[in-house]
Formats: C-alpha cells, sequence, structure tokens
C-alpha cells in the first residue's frame, strides 16, 4: 500500500497489520474469512499473499474458539490478532476472554500472560442487519485484566493498533466502523505505536469540555466546530482506551472547562460514560460549574435500521447539550 | 443407497479388573520395572489425596478435588510426556502436575487459596489447573497451533471429564483440531459423574469417543483402571502428534471413587452399589494384586513404599502450612504487565489498610 496517500481507517488497519507483521515474526492473524476474503472489511486484504497461510489463519465459523486458541497461542509467546466479525457476535468468546485472557498474567503471578489483540468492529450507522450494530464496550471496560481501546481516526487507528499488538497483555481493540471509510488522512507507515491508557485532546478549549470516543468522535467535532462560530470554545477529547481510563487529563480538562458533556453511543446506563461522569463527580466537584450532561444511546435495544437514524445521537444533540451546560448558573 | 460414512470405535484393556491378563502383554509390560514404576506413582496419588482431604476436614486446605479413581489415567499419561511436551490439565490431575516437576506443597498452596500454586510449574510451559469446564480444550489448540506454526515435534495433552464432552469448547477444539491437524491428545477421564449427573445424562452417545469420528479425528476407548492398555494408547498418541500426524481423542473409562469435590456429598444421588463397583475395577488394588501374583511387589515393598510416600507428603504438608500468605500488594501486581495509574493509588489504599491492621493485630497482642 502506499503510504504517500491519504487512507481511510481500514485501510490504516491493514497497514498496521502488515506493519506489526513485518516487524515481528510471533504476529499472526486469525479469524473468520480473514484470509482469502481479506475479512468482509478488508482489514486483513493481501496480508495472506504478504505472509502466507501459517501466519493467516481462516478459522473454522466459532468465536469461543477464536479466543480460546488465541489463549493457547498467546501462552506460547506468539501475538495473535484475532478478528470477531462484529461486536455482536462476540458474546461466545466471552468465558474466554474475561476468565482466560483476562486473568492468565495474575493467575500465574506472572508465569504466563496473554499478549493477545481481539479487534471487533462496532456500533451503528450502516445500516446492517440485526446484531451487527451494538456498541457493548462497557461490558469489556468493566474486566480487570484487559486494556480496551477505540480509535477514532486513521492515524490513531494505526497507533493505537501497533500499540495494542506490542502490549503484553490482552487488549480489546473496538473499530467504529461507522467512520472506518468516512474520513481520509496521511498515515505514515513509521511503525510508531501510539500510548495506550492515554486520551487525545483533538481540540483545545476552555468554555466546556466534550468527551467522548469512537465513532462519535465525528459529530463531537462538528459540534465544537459550529458552536466555535457562536464564539463557545470546546475542548474535544477522544478518550481512546475505554480501560484503564486516563483520569488525568480528563480531570485537567473539567478542572479548566468546569463544565462538560460526554458522547457515546452505546446505552447510557452502566455505560462508560456512566464511568466518566463518576470520575468527574468524585474527583472534580468543586471544580464542576454545571451539572454534568450526556449525549447516549436510549436504554434501548438496538433498533432495525430503519429507525437506526433515530437511536443515535447527533450533532445538534450535543449542540444542545452544550448551550444548556454553559446556562447554567 | 450408499453409506458415506462408517466409523467404530474400539475398547481396548489388557489387565482386567480381576487382574487377569486377557490380551497378550506388550514387550514392556512382560517385565517389573515400568509397572512398578506406575504403581509406586499411583500410590503415591492415593496417600496424597487423602492427605489433601484431611487437610481440607480439618480447616487447613480449600476446597479440594480429589483424584481418586483417575491414578492410571494421570500417571501413565504424565509418564510418557516428554519435557517438551505441554500439559493443558483441568483441575484434577495433581499427581500428572507432581510427576511434571511441580512440587507437592505448590499443588497445595493452589487448593489452599494462593495463586502461587500456579506459578512454579516446573515445565514452565505447562497451563496451570482450568477451573472453567473444558475451556482448555482450546487453549490446547492454540498452543498445539503455536507448535505446529513453529514447525516443532512436540505434544500438548489436554485433560478433561466427561462432563466437560457436552460443552461447546470440546467439539470445537476437536473440529479445529481436525481441520488443522494439530498435534494434540485429548484425553476424557470418564469417570461416569459430572458432579451428580451421571455419564447416562451427558450423552445417549454410547462412547464418548465417537465424538472424535464427527470432527474427523480419531477416537478410541481404553479401560482407563488399566496401566497397559492405557500405557499403548497414549504412547501411540503422543507419537502420532509429535510426527505431525494429527489428534486423537481418547476416552479413558474409570470411575470417581470421592465425591465430586470436598464441597460435595456424592451419598445424596449415588447408589452405593455403584461406588462398590467402581472400587472393585479401581486401578491401584488391580496392579498390585497383578504384581503380587507376578512376585514383583511383596508385603514389605509395601510397606517401605507407604512409609516413603507418607514421608514425602508430610514434609510437603509441613513446607505449605509454613508458607505465609502473599502481601496484599499482589492482589495489583500481576494483572498488568505494567501497572495502570489508577491501580497503582487502589494498591496504595490496599497496603496502608494492610499495614493499619497488622498494627492494631500487634496492639490487640501486646495488651493481651
Amino acid at each position: 500500500m502506499k503510504s504517500e496517500e491519504a487512507i481511510c481507517m481500514v485501510e490504516a488497519i491493514n497497514l498496521a497489520l502488515h506493519r506489526a507483521m513485518q516487524d515481528d515474526a510471533d504476529v499472526i492473524l486469525l479469524g473468520e474469512d480473514v484470509a482469502t476474503n481479506g475479512g468482509v472489511f478488508r482489514a486483513t486484504v493481501g496480508l495472506k499473499e504478504a505472509f502466507g497461510i501459517k501466519r493467516v489463519m481462516d478459522t473454522p465459523l466459532a468465536e469461543n474458539m477464536i479466543a480460546g486458541l488465541t489463549v493457547g497461542m498467546a501462552v506460547q509467546g506468539l501475538k495473535p490478532v484475532a478478528e470477531i466479525q462484529f461486536m455482536g457476535f462476540i458474546f461466545p468468546a466471552m468465558e474466554q476472554i474475561v476468565c482466560h485472557a483476562a486473568r492468565m498474567r495474575n493467575r500465574t503471578r506472572g508465569r504466563l500472560s496473554c499478549p493477545l489483540v481481539i479487534r471487533a468492529p462496532y456500533g451503528g450507522g450502516i445500516h446492517a442487519p440485526e446484531h451487527h450494530s451494538e456498541s457493548t464496550e462497557a461490558l469489556f471496560a468493566h474486566i480487570p485484566g484487559l486494556r480496551v481501546v477505540t480509535p477514532s481516526s486513521p492515524q490513531r487507528a494505526y497507533g493505537l493498533l501497533l500499540a495494542a499488538i506490542q502490549n503484553p497483555d490482552p487488549v480489546i481493540f473496538l473499530e467504529p466502523k461507522r467512520i472506518y471509510r468516512s474520513q481520509n488522512q496521511h498515515v505514515e507507515d513509521n511503525g510508531k505505536a501510539l500510548p495506550l491508557d492515554t486520551c487525545f485532546t483533538l481540540r483545545e478549549g476552555s468554555d466546556i469540555s466534550l468527551i467522548s470516543w469512537g465513532s462519535m468522535i465525528k459529530e463531537t467535532l462538528e459540534a465544537a466546530s459550529q458552536l466555535a462560530d457562536e464564539d463557545i470554545q470546546c475542548e474535544v477529547i477522544d478518550v481512546a482506551t475505554l480501560n484503564p481510563i486516563d483520569r488525568e487529563t480528563l480531570l485537567a480538562s473539567v478542572g479548566k472547562t468546569g463544565r462538560c458533556v460526554i458522547i457515546h453511543e452505546a446505552p447510557i446506563t452502566c455505560s462508560v460514560g456512566s464511568e466518566i461522569a463518576s470520575i468527574l463527580a468524585t474527583e472534580a466537584l468543586l471544580d464542576l460549574r454545571a451539572p454534568i450532561a450526556r449525549v447516549g444511546g436510549y436504554d434501548t435495544v438496538m433498533p432495525y435500521f430503519r429507525l437506526e437514524d433515530q437511536y443515535m445521537p447527533h450533532t445538534d444533540q450535543i449542540v444542545d447539550a452544550v448551550k444548556r451546560t454553559l446556562e447554567f448558573n | 443407497m450408499n453409506i458415506s460414512y462408517k466409523g467404530q470405535i474400539t475398547f481396548s484393556q489388557f489387565i482386567n479388573e480381576h487382574s487377569q491378563v486377557i490380551t497378550p502383554l506388550p514387550e514392556w509390560a512382560q517385565v517389573d520395572k515400568t509397572l512398578i514404576e506406575y504403581y509406586k506413582l499411583m500410590v503415591i496419588a492415593r496417600q496424597f489425596d487423602n492427605k489433601a482431604i484431611a487437610l481440607q476436614r480439618t480447616g487447613q486446605l480449600g476446597t479440594y478435588a480429589s483424584s481418586s479413581g483417575c491414578e492410571a489415567i494421570d500417571v501413565v499419561t504424565a509418564s510418557l510426556m516428554s519435557k517438551e511436551d505441554v500439559l493443558v490439565p483441568y483441575y484434577r490431575n495433581h499427581v500428572m502436575q507432581m510427576i511434571r516437576g511441580m512440587k507437592l506443597s505448590d499443588i497445595l498452596l493452589y487448593w489452599g487459596g494462593d495463586e502461587r500454586g500456579n506459578s512454579t510449574a516446573a515445565q514452565a510451559e505447562d497451563l496451570p489447573n482450568c477451573v472453567p469446564i473444558a475451556t482448555q480444550c482450546l487453549h490446547a489448540c492454540g498452543i498445539a497451533s503455536a507448535i505446529k506454526i513453529r514447525d516443532q515435534q512436540r505434544a500438548t495433552v489436554c485433560m478433561l471429564g466427561d462432563g466437560a464432552t457436552s460443552k461447546g469448547d470440546f467439539p470445537e477444539a476437536l473440529n479445529v483440531a481436525g481441520v488443522w491437524q494439530l498435534p494434540v491428545v485429548f484425553i476424557i477421564n470418564n469417570n461416569q459423574w459430572a458432579i451428580s449427573v451421571p455419564r447416562s445424562l451427558q450423552s445417549i452417545a454410547p462412547t464418548l469417543a465417537q465424538k472424535a469420528l464427527g470432527a474427523g479425528i480419531r477416537g478410541e476407548q481404553v479401560d482407563g483402571n488399566d496401566v497397559v492398555a492405557l500405557h499403548q494408547s497414549v504412547e501411540q498418541a503422543l507419537q502420532r502428534a509429535r510426527d505431525g500426524k494429527g489428534p486423537t481423542v481418547i476416552e479413558a473409562v474409570s470411575y470417581r471413587l470421592s465425591d465430586h469435590t470436598t464441597a460435595d456429598d456424592a451419598t445424596r444421588y449415588r447408589p452405593p452399589e455403584a461406588l462398590k463397583s467402581g472400587w472393585e475395577k479401581e486401578p491401584i488394588k488391580r496392579l498390585r494384586d497383578y504384581l503380587h501374583a507376578q512376585g514383583w511387589w511383596q508385603e514389605n515393598n509395601e510397606t517401605e513404599w507407604l512409609q516413603q510416600a507418607t514421608q514425602q507428603i508430610q514434609e510437603a504438608v509441613d513446607e505449605y502450612l509454613e508458607t505465609p500468605p502473599q502481601p496484599v500488594s499482589s492482589i495489583f501486581d500481576y494483572l498488568y504487565a505494567d501497572l495502570p495509574a489508577q491501580l497503582s493509588k487502589q494498591r496504595d489504599i490496599a497496603v496502608s489498610r494492610s499495614q493499619n491492621q497488622g498494627q492494631q493485630q500487634n496492639h490487640k497482642e501486646a495488651q493481651s
């Protein structure tokens, strides 16, 4: 792939996989349709041709099996990167992820570990069939021993995926498929990993902090841009690593602005947004000049796609939430 | 109509429950050396089991899963494994772990509620006990995949019970082991019980070994109380795996002579006559009677070995009981390679609470 051209997120993921496999012979890929087909979203195109079927493996169709295999491969010192085709199908793999991958280092006192990555496209907005559009990142963020990471741009997808692969512990890498191809960026193929466990401040501002991740970063930046026309300066923070959360960056931002809106696609109850609101309420109460506002999905089942658009949070909701928060005295 | 597929499952037995040779013995079993070795290890296993249960009953060990009745399976399999092979146990394979070089005191440490019992496998690649049923079958396939990717001549041995064959991980593992021709041997300890649920309620398949046929791989049944039958099957399966000839399922038919664990009471659900019949077939007595009949093992050998085994186990018990608990910081220190900032704060709180408790304790002791 020519890295001089601006590329989209799914191409950046592909680029990172190429780079990781080239730099480290222990990196292997497995999943449904990842080898010959190159993945249903084409994230793994060309990798079988470049690295062979010993390192890029089409698996039988069983998500639990994929996760269990990665645990066994990882304790042998391989660095498996498994694809779960859609996050909605990851649930059979939960036992392997929660009971084994997340705990291996701890329960063996560091004798064995699970340096594995499980990639899964997630979220709505592409008119997919049922079970293809949910955002259940909070289920993973709740599990000690895991890292949960989601990028929001091609550049961060490249750097964060390299970081996830290099990390010595299991990483759930959630790919916001709605923005897989919505933005093109120049991504330098320099093999440089971005830091995990760190928020990214995408836009600095002094009036209010907008805290989001994944695909909703798109609407959040749009809202910030619209509000700038009204002379409202929003700070936009991409949380990026949903566990462990970089509290310092969030607290510093809200310490500066005194106001915040948390934006995500997942149902709001017991979400990562709930945790962030709790952190801010617990540790930044005296900095807050208005209640923490939240824009998120309804606490409903993700509707089929004819009503999907009405479920998803939109830019105008973020703008409204910002204005309400700023009006609070 | 044509037959698309026809399979069969063999059952192999050399020394029957009356200690009689019913199939001509292979050469190695016509001399005493290996059989005596197997016998001695089985005796240690049973002694260890009795001791561990006694420790639990006296509040000195947590819930413990007995290995009584599966000694032959575990002793033979672990003895045939090479150092380079990898063991993926479930939670009843204490004697395998011992034969693989793990200290008995560490095995007790695990059942005594201390993670360090998992940290010191002499074979560093062996997995620790696996509690969630059948999940280990997939780990074994992952390990076997790594072995295959790296072109190594090693086998992975996955242990499981009869109940585990009902869980999806098992057929999923057999399936991928077949498709990828993985160097793995699955050994089912069919001890007839999954806690209170008998074998007949797990599956109406006449054998569990035949589940291998559905995945297109080799399956066979052996008498799990007969060390000779086990030796023949396991040795061949291990060699096939190491030679890149693919996976095998061995269903070893045994009988659980104990409760499921020390937290269970099998008299609630198991007819006494079933247990009696289990004891009539058990592996240790069977081999002892055979060795006696051959004149290879006398009363004085037995007394001497029991003494030696008891002493070895008592030393392990003493070492276990003398091991102080880990510091509270250990709850945090192995979760991630690098402790995240938030956890570092929680660690400080836990350490400080523990220090305060220690001080209060000292204060109380000083006062009393």
